[in-house]
């Protein structure tokens, strides 16, 4: 199974990235760009025995080392 | 006193920290290597600073898993004196030893300057040889050192007095401007509820020497020696 993970910094959490990204596609004309977050993008590959099972150890991965629940949000695509 | 200093892959002031304390204080400290398990008698234990696995995913995200910080929860669960410096500080938020995260300064910039710290609590074996509102001068230099707690947490953290030290200006008076990094609440330093285990940015190991442009940094070690003799020990446990 291929797995992509998405780790985004917790809504409240200051996004300095994201506002400066935001400036800049301002001073690139894009007005209409608001509320930039910039977050990670993690692919890793897996063998288990079911989705249910994978599911199971990816959000295990993600709460012990992969996002840090104090100030980051996760979610993730399998794809088998 | 019984010093140990971690030695992380990537850490970079473990020699500071370490001469710092030898040459400025005649204590003798001891290196530890990250992939040893902790064995032996120490008082304190210091994780330094430096960019601990190149600070990938996040800082500290991956040394809190080293083979060594096992030992280093238990010795800070039995009362044992833990100090994070910089990567340090943020090795020990990972680990859960101190509440909350440090990110990305609001500044984006990595920022290395000389800044001012305002003692806010004495009743800590970090903190007990300063005075109440007394200034520090040391240095900083990271470019994540945000404090970030959610409101919950700082409010826990403020009634039980955990923050140690924030960023003032030289006169005493926090601000944006004497804020190096925008910490929340203008935050240096934070201790647990038990009051062993601390965490700061700024560095006291690179202000132990007049030639280093200020000797305030001592405050913080001389304080954990300090501590460490039986009746500060009791006078700090209250």
């Amino acid at each position: 199974m291929r797995i992509r993970i998405f780790v985004c910094l917790k809504e409240g959490v200051l996004d300095p990235q994201g506002k400066a990204v935001e400036r800049s596609l301002h001073s690139l004309g894009y007005q209409e760009v608001r509320d930039v977050r910039v977050g990670k993008y993690i692919e890793i590959s897996l063998d288990a025995p079911s989705r249910p099972a994978a599911e199971a150890r990816i959000r295990e991965m993600c709460d012990k080392l992969l996002a840090n629940p104090v100030i980051e949000d996760y979610r993730f695509e399998i794809q088998e | 006193m019984r010093w140990g200093v971690i030695v992380f892959p990537g850490s970079c002031d473990e020699q500071d920290v370490y001469d710092c304390l030898k040459r400025n204080l005649g204590q003798r400290p001891e290196f530890l290597w990250h992939k040893d398990r902790l064995k032996g008698k120490f008082d304190c234990i210091v994780l330094p600073g430096g960019f601990s696995y190149g600070d990938y995913l996040r800082c500290g995200a991956m040394a809190r898993f080293s083979p060594i910080m096992q030992g280093v929860v238990e010795f800070a669960e039995k009362g044992g004196l833990v100090l994070g410096i910089c990567n340090g500080f943020q090795i020990l938020c990972e680990a859960g030893l101190l509440p909350g995260a440090l990110v990305r300064n609001s500044s984006l910039q990595f920022v290395c300057r000389q800044v001012c710290l305002r003692v806010e609590e004495t009743d800590s074996p970090f903190t007990c040889s300063g005075k109440k509102g007394q200034l520090l001068r040391m240095p900083v230099k990271h470019g994540e050192g945000c404090y970030y707690a959610d409101p919950a947490a700082l409010e826990r953290l403020r009634k039980n007095r955990q923050i140690l030290v924030r960023y003032a200006d030289g006169k005493g008076r926090s601000s944006a401007a004497a804020n190096p990094n925008g910490s929340l609440d203008h935050i240096a330093g934070i201790c647990n509820e038990a009051r062993n285990v601390f965490g700061l940015m700024p560095h006291p190991e690179d202000a132990g020497e007049k030639i280093l442009g200020s000797e305030d940094g001592l405050k913080i070690f001389s304080s954990v020696i300090a501590a460490c003799d039986k009746k500060e020990k009791k006078a700090w446990l209250g």
